[in-house]
């Protein structure tokens, strides 16, 4: 397969799965304002842009609107819903050959969908629906292109693309999450309260999946327990991890690159951790620093596909 | 008048308001009466229902839409992509006509190749007082680069689609030779595809010759430009990618042939090899058919600013380590001015006289012939000698003055770059209009490959200018196209 399609495929598949997320946090938000005070509304902003690496609008973390609209549509934002989808499209288009036409009439008619919208539009009817229809529309993509396309080596480019967009945000989401509780002092109130824990789960899913496992007695621990280091549940690290792992072993399969090495290695140590983690362990050493690291492992294994698969330098591949 | 008509073929639906003019008509004789080869079709026509036919426009614009068969139209927002206009109604070759059409461009395209290499090479047509080295020297798609390079196989043109007009007294002639890249073959293919379904019964009936190993003709071509020590060869089909016009021909094409589509960005010159680069490391390319124009195709050797192409490749190509199709600098043979020389270049290099002939053609360049052209603006077509497609034309009869004082001062600040021709007659086919059958100008684009042995597929594409009274075929300009059909007998 060429370099440049697998590259496309990775990356429109890392774009949805971001418009995906960045809606269903949007959504969750929104929904939750009406049960929660200002103040707790608006550091429950504050989390969720900081998740997504993004400020506050000049308005401030309480102006939901102005918050909705620079993450929906503003396109100078690199990760709007509407930029993320416009670049999933253009991925899309250049490979058109490669994925199957139903791939490309829903990822098509998504980004139709998006730029027929507006943030006034939205506003004035019922916003959590159009979120609904973008989490949905992104829904339809992955089952359909499960459903049409050879799941050969570019439907593994599309899975490593997904999962690894997946983990890194729900690291960041837990992250941004467990630093005010676990920082907070002994003695003084914790900042977070069940609401917020809830609030967690469902932005990833997972508030459903989490009753079945642990009832609906919802704890810190168990919730960050849940979403690392659960072995089934789709949004859990652990699973994207292992996702991740097995796309690279059968794309190496594939290709038979002899530097595809690390690109696997990275992989399978990552998944190997969140196997065998505890999560007593890692909140006791620093769930900081266990979430950086695996938002710095995941950009590891990104690095290394690029070496061997994208853009590798010419001459190792000339005398390799 | 009434026995009159009753005579003809003409005149019953649904050919109610069909009208015969001096064009030459290729369904029905001057007198009104249906041409033999026609006659199936014509009786079909007439047992038909209006509703019939419009629901079988629709099924075949549904088809093209459905399966994404679609060119992208420039100068609007990117992405605007269209079908190309459909007429449903076959157009029908004898197989008497075709015999003559395929000897002629066997000898045209065998003759013009012989040229090229010539005129990279010694130039003797040049020392045998033919053809003026001046003009060639002089033209915009003459590649210096290119001289005394081996080319494989000595094969410069491999894909040609020539442009066949017809002329009232029934005779093919050849209006352009589009010697570089060539487009539209997919719209042949795609439009035989729905017209076996839009037509299924008549077609059986008719014996028409099948065109559907085309990309088997052209991936044996292809291949035959291989270096002999590399047996089993890389062919790749590189595209200018998705925001080209042709790109929906580009994809169909590699499918069809089971080769990689390729950007500029996907492949590496390295000490004078070509290689593409995959998820498994790079992979050595040896044969490029090429869609991109020579000006950017290399921006080390040509247009620096190109960001389509592959910098190195003209290197790789003259040390032979890749072939491409179509050589670089066959646009020589394209210029209108050079096209006037084509029957001397025939006889020159085959001692035969031209069996399709030319379309008369004044050069501006010579000074009794530029005084003709400037007295008789009025009824000429001038066209500037580098462009296709339709484009830096004066079509005399539709010119207000001010156009024609424009190209007058354009011919005389730069006599070499325009030629003249007299307003043609194309002839005429029916065509499905607004649910009655009606006569429209159309031409003929046979696809021809040149690889081991001159191949051309029984058809073509037939161009189509929708707007009655117009002359203008090209899709670029509200052209469409209709199935092509050669008699097997």
């Amino acid at each position: 397969m060429l370099s440049r399609v697998a590259d496309s495929l990775y990356w429109m598949s890392r774009y949805l799965e971001r418009a995906e997320h960045t809606a269903r946090l949007i959504a969750v938000g929104l929904n939750m304002m009406l049960d929660q005070a200002p103040h707790a509304t608006s550091l429950r902003w504050e989390r969720l842009l900081a998740s997504l690496r993004a400020y506050p609008p000049p308005s401030g973390s309480g102006d939901a609107y102005a918050i909705a609209s620079m993450l929906t549509f503003e396109t100078s934002n690199e990760g709007s819903i509407a930029a993320c989808i416009a670049a999933a499209r253009e991925n899309a288009r250049q490979v058109r050959e490669q994925i199957s036409s139903e791939m490309w009439e829903q990822v098509n008619r998504l980004y139709l969908d998006v730029r027929r919208s507006s943030i006034e539009a939205i506003w004035q009817g019922e916003p959590l629906e159009f979120y609904h229809d973008v989490k949905q529309g992104a829904h339809l993509f992955q089952g359909i292109t499960d459903a049409t396309m050879t799941h050969g080596e570019g439907w593994h480019f599309i899975q490593v693309g997904r999962y690894l967009e997946r983990a890194s945000l729900t690291a960041a989401l837990i992250d941004q999450h467990f630093r005010p509780y676990l920082e907070a002092p002994i003695d003084a109130p914790l900042s977070l309260d069940y609401i917020d824990w809830v609030g967690l789960l469902k932005c990833c899913t997972a508030f459903e999946a989490y009753c079945k496992v642990y009832t609906a007695d919802v704890q810190a621990e168990s919730v960050a327990e849940f979403l690392l280091l659960n072995a089934e549940g789709p949004r859990s690290v652990r699973f994207a991890a292992d996702r991740i792992q097995r796309s690279m072993q059968a794309i190496a399969q594939s290709t038979g690159t002899r530097s595809a090495g690390r690109a696997e290695r990275l992989a399978g140590r990552l998944r190997a951790s969140l196997d065998y983690g505890q999560v007593d362990e890692i909140i006791a050493e620093s769930m900081h620093s266990y979430l950086d690291g695996i938002q710095r492992q995941c950009g590891a294994i990104h690095g290394a596909i690029y070496q061997a698969y994208i853009s590798y330098p010419v001459d190792t591949a000339l005398t390799s | 008048m009434l026995t009159e008509r009753s005579a003809t073929d003409i005149g019953r639906p649904p050919f109610t308001s069909y009208q015969l003019d001096l064009a030459y008509d290729e369904m029905f004789t001057p007198l009104g009466q249906v041409r033999e080869h026609y006659r199936m079709l014509y009786d079909r026509l007439r047992e038909l229902s209006t509703a019939e036919l419009i629901a079988r426009q629709r099924y075949a614009d549904a088809a093209f839409l459905n399966q994404g068969i679609t060119f992208t139209v420039y100068g609007e927002e990117a992405g605007t992509e269209r079908i190309f206009p459909y007429d449903l109604l076959p157009r029908i070759i004898t197989a008497a006509e075709w015999q003559v059409i395929e000897r002629g461009l066997t000898q045209r395209i065998t003759a013009l190749n012989l040229f090229l290499h010539d005129i990279y090479h010694e130039g003797k047509i040049f020392k045998d007082g033919i053809i003026p080295k001046e003009l060639i020297y002089t033209c915009h798609h003459y590649r210096r680069e290119m001289r005394n390079v081996k080319v494989p196989r000595q094969s410069y043109i491999s894909v040609v689609g020539t442009d066949l007009i017809r002329l009232p007294d029934s005779s093919f002639a050849v209006l352009e030779d589009n010697l570089r890249v060539p487009s539209g073959v997919s719209y042949m293919l795609t439009n035989r595809a729905v017209m076996k379904r839009a037509f299924p019964r008549i077609f059986a009936n008719y014996g028409v010759r099948p065109i559907d190993d085309y990309g088997k003709a052209l991936l044996t071509t292809l291949r035959s430009l291989a270096p002999a020590h590399r047996p089993d060869p890389t062919i790749a089909l590189l595209t200018p990618g998705v925001y080209n016009s042709a790109y929906f021909e580009h994809t169909f094409l590699a499918r069809t042939m089971g080769i990689e589509l390729v950007e500029g960005r996907d492949l590496i010159c390295h000490d004078n090899i070509v290689y593409m680069r995959t998820t498994a490391g790079l992979r050595r390319v040896d044969v490029i058919y090429r869609r991109i124009d020579d000006d950017f195709i290399d921006p080390l050797a040509f247009r620096p600013d190109s960001i389509l192409g592959v910098p190195g490749l003209l290197n790789a190509y003259r040390s032979g380590n890749v072939a491409l199709a179509n050589a670089i600098g066959t646009g020589v043979a394209d210029d209108k001015a050079v096209y006037a020389y084509v029957p001397a270049i025939i006889r020159y290099y085959l001692g035969e006289d031209p069996i399709l002939h030319n379309v008369e053609t004044y050069l501006c360049d010579r000074a009794d012939q530029r005084a003709f052209v400037l007295e008789h603006l009025e009824d000429l077509v001038v066209k500037a000698v580098g462009e296709s497609g339709g484009y830096g034309m004066l079509i005399g009869p539709h010119s207000t003055r001010e156009q024609r004082e424009t190209f007058r001062d354009l011919i005389l600040a730069n006599p070499r770059n325009y030629i003249a021709q007299p307003t043609l007659s194309l002839s005429r086919a029916p065509c499905f209009i607004e649910e009655q059958v009606e006569p429209r100008h159309i031409d003929l684009r046979p696809y021809i490959l040149n690889g081991e042995t001159v191949t051309i597929v029984p058809g073509g594409l037939t161009r189509v200018a929708l707007r009655r009274g117009s002359l203008v075929v090209n899709s670029s300009q509200g052209g469409g196209s209709k199935d092509t059909w050669v008699l097997s007998e």
